[in-house]
């Protein structure tokens, strides 16, 4: 059969899975947002060291702080879930089994982002 | 991968272990098992999150692991792995503007991302152990 697809679709290379590059430039882009919220979190972790449970209540919650945490959560909850299932793309050839595990990346990384978003959340609501 | 028996019979293609072993082939090993360390010490930081947001005592449960040497011990093991997977992010995204492969260049930047993940877990650390010592 003589290839109908137009030029178009050739350049926007998409692919069979009509998703293309997608994964590849998600991952750098959250790697590039990833820097400057890990240096954040780790100054925020290490400022809260030893605080009293009311302390870190509201520090956490305050709106800058609760923004930038929430923005860490969702860039390394994305670039997590795209870098664990290119090792199991890598490792797991049993199509049965990987499809398991690509689900279960999927929830876990959607489980640990809601459930963290959420406390933040709750944390900024209760100040 | 190799089940017919034509291909059985063709010499394999050399893997990873007949090579001896070098400094970049081993970062990107490090990379890679950082990585997946990181994401399952996430599950810390939504502990750490869910509990301040639940209650003092749930709040206190996470800061007595923390404190036990097993904690802190995942936690220098956390740290640690958060600055090289940073750092060796970094590296990469060097390469991915086309810059740092020269034999020279990869050998430095390899060196570079272990040197600094460990002179920067040294660092937050001792900050860390000044902000619990300090009077609060």
């Amino acid at each position: 059969m003589a290839d109908m697809s137009t030029p178009l679709k050739h350049v926007r290379g998409l692919g069979p899975a009509k998703s293309g590059t997608g994964h590849f430039w998600r991952q750098r882009l959250t790697a590039v947002a990833n820097v400057p919220l890990i240096v954040a979190f780790v100054l925020i972790v290490v400022a809260l060291l030893g605080r009293n449970h009311a302390a870190v209540v509201q520090i956490l919650g305050s709106p800058f702080i609760a923004v930038i945490m929430l923005l860490f959560i969702v860039s390394i909850t994305t670039h997590m879930r795209i870098g664990m299932q290119v090792i199991i793309e890598d490792y797991v050839h049993d199509e049965g089994s990987k499809l398991v595990l690509l689900i279960a990346n999927t929830f876990f990384a959607m489980a640990v982002a809601l459930a963290s978003a959420f406390a933040i959340l709750m944390l900024s609501f209760k100040v | 991968m190799a089940e017919s028996k034509a291909s059985a019979e063709r010499p394999l293609s050399p893997h990873l272990f007949i090579y001896k072993p070098m400094l970049t082939m081993t970062m990107s090993i490090v990379h890679r098992l950082t990585g997946a360390a990181l994401y399952f010490g996430t599950l810390l930081v939504a502990w750490w999150l869910i509990a301040a947001a639940s209650s003092p005592k749930a709040y206190a449960g996470v800061g007595s692991f923390m404190n036990s040497w097993f904690g802190r011990l995942i936690l220098f093991g956390y740290t640690w792995a958060l600055m090289h997977h940073m750092l060796g992010g970094i590296r990469h995204l060097i390469w991915d503007i086309g810059h740092g492969f020269g034999p020279h260049e990869r050998e430095w930047l390899a060196m570079a991302t272990l040197v600094g993940s460990i002179s920067l877990t040294i660092v937050i650390w001792i900050v860390g152990y000044l902000f619990i010592g300090g009077p609060r």
